[in-house]
């Protein structure tokens, strides 16, 4: 039990598995076709860098509608009983479990042209296309990910004493007062990491938006494109996104740690 | 949820969540191809079960997540022992590239996999396939593996371990007569989600299956992908029962385990 031995295996698992792979990425980034050192990627890959703002602006839009969607929720359900509050965990958790392309598709049932929700719609006379636009892009978005953002601010709603409400509520806070000085500030390690596990995979997933999003891709389909043709500008949209995404975790670590020290 | 307000809410999740399930259960049955209701049928399971490719890459995805979850299991139980005894920094560094297949998002990981299997695939001549998937399944469930491992070994009482060493155990029968019980619950639960993840898995499996290699989110992409097609709904129904019954037989577990606790 004292010894780092049994770690060996794992740890040359990981020069194998984890580092190399991403040295081969970082190295097809800034190399041309023939090998030889090249920035060539990145300038082949900022073509498609209105394609990457709207990939961040679409994960930007679901996280904010996924957080407002899941706040009020997560908190009534944190003042249930404990057997209550279990039970509806699951009923959250089921849908996660089916498989994540079949969630995507019974919206593509939904949405399509002649399907329920349009021929609703043409029974009151509103004549519009609901598949193949960004809104059934964050409708899906929403849909996959809202779970993600309900459940780590439930756990960080239902350490909240009541006691502490009902302590600010004899002291005069109106109900908007108790949301901005207590439950707020005590639920922002959830509201945190519900961004991050929100946010980074709409930023990155690919298919969502060839299901639902007619022609407007997003980079993760970009990147699933380009890699069957040409690794190295891929490569370089790769790291690209790695970055930023990287960057945004430090960013919401910073803001965290800082919010819990205050 | 005592105002009324709040369980209209509640109700309006739920349905958002639930309604499409339904929807596409409902459409299972449908005797039709598009969304007009043509009369009820059972001839998509009929053609879902006869359907060899669909039943061929439900076995490899079976034995692709048996194998991947017992291998991350075991590499990941000793790896986090080890680890555990890393001093500070050291130990922080492993840990941070360890946690990079879950934190990096999972086309990166995907995409560089790819550009390692293809590579070596040509310098030592063997096409991606079966084993470059358990690869890569293994390599993202032992990071899982090892966080739920951890916090149970810093949990645990070393003493408990010389105590055995004391009593005359050799080192191979003190894991498994005193730690592996303790470290147990830990083991378990990366075992499951090892398991699920590994079941579930389409982008990383998408990029290291080479062009033969069928599992069953794969085969579900090429169903569903640009055409609407209700075998996949009769799929989706029959995974929604195995959902629900897996979770009430874990729930059953849980509570006969409560009640003998409680005793």
């Amino acid at each position: 039990m004292k010894s780092k031995r049994p770690a060996i295996p794992y740890l040359g698992w990981m020069l194998v598995f984890t580092i190399v792979p991403l040295v081969m990425v970082v190295y097809y980034a800034f190399t041309d076709s023939e090998g030889h050192f090249s920035v060539e990627p990145f300038i082949n890959a900022s073509v498609y860098s209105e394609v990457f703002l709207y990939s961040l602006l679409i994960a930007l839009i679901s996280t904010l509608i996924c957080l407002v969607l899941a706040y009020p929720l997560a908190f009534s359900i944190s003042r249930c009983s404990q057997r209550g509050q279990s039970l509806i965990i699951m009923l959250l958790m089921v849908p996660m479990w089916m498989n994540f392309i079949l969630r995507i598709y019974a919206w593509v049932l939904i949405l399509q042209n002649y399907g329920p929700l349009d021929m609703i719609l043409n029974f009151f006379g509103i004549d519009v296309t609901l598949i193949g636009n960004s809104g059934a892009v964050i409708v899906g978005m929403v849909y996959e990910f809202l779970p993600f953002m309900i459940l780590p601010l439930h756990t960080v709603m239902s350490k909240i004493d009541s006691s502490l409400i009902e302590a600010a509520q004899d002291l005069g806070c109106s109900g908007f007062y108790v949301f901005r000085k207590v439950i707020l500030p005590l639920s922002v390690p959830g509201i945190i990491s519900g961004i991050t596990m929100v946010f980074v995979p709409t930023a990155s997933t690919f298919l969502v938006a060839q299901y639902l999003g007619g022609t407007q891709f997003m980079i993760g389909d970009v990147i699933e494109r380009i890699f069957q043709s040409d690794h190295n500008t891929g490569s370089a949209i790769a790291v690209v996104l790695m970055v930023v995404i990287l960057g945004c975790l430090v960013f919401m670590n910073r803001f965290g740690d800082k919010e819990a020290v205050n | 949820m005592k105002k009324i307000g709040e369980k209209i809410y509640f109700f309006i999740i739920m349905a958002f969540l639930y309604l499409p399930i339904i929807y596409l259960i409902a459409y299972s049955f449908n005797d039709g191809k598009t969304s007009v209701w043509k009369g009820f049928t059972f001839k998509w399971y009929e053609a879902l079960f006869n359907d060899a490719q669909i039943i061929g890459s439900l076995y490899n995805t079976l034995i692709i997540a048996v194998l991947a979850s017992i291998i991350s299991t075991v590499l990941g139980t000793l790896a986090a022992i080890g680890i555990y005894n890393f001093k500070g920094g050291v130990r922080s560094a492993i840990q941070n590239v360890s946690n990079i297949p879950i934190v990096n998002p999972e086309i990166v990981t995907g995409v560089s996999l790819m550009l390692l299997f293809t590579f070596a695939g040509v310098m030592m001549g063997f096409e991606m396939g079966f084993w470059t998937v358990l690869l890569a399944h293994i390599g993202f469930c032992t990071p899982y593996v090892i966080l739920n491992v951890t916090p149970r070994i810093r949990r645990m009482d070393s003493s408990l371990y010389e105590a055995a060493l004391d009593l005359g155990c050799s080192p191979v029968q003190a894991f498994f007569k005193v730690v592996f019980h303790e470290l147990l619950p830990g083991i378990l639960s990366g075992f499951l989600i090892s398991f699920t993840y590994s079941l579930d898995d389409f982008v990383i499996t998408y990029f290291t299956r080479g062009s033969r290699f069928q599992t069953l989110p794969i085969q579900i992409y090429t169903m569903t992908h640009q055409r609407i097609n209700p075998k996949a709904n009769a799929l989706s129904a029959i995974m929604f029962v195995v959902v629900i019954v897996l979770l009430i037989i874990y729930n059953f577990a849980s509570l006969r385990k409560d009640k003998e606790a409680a005793r």
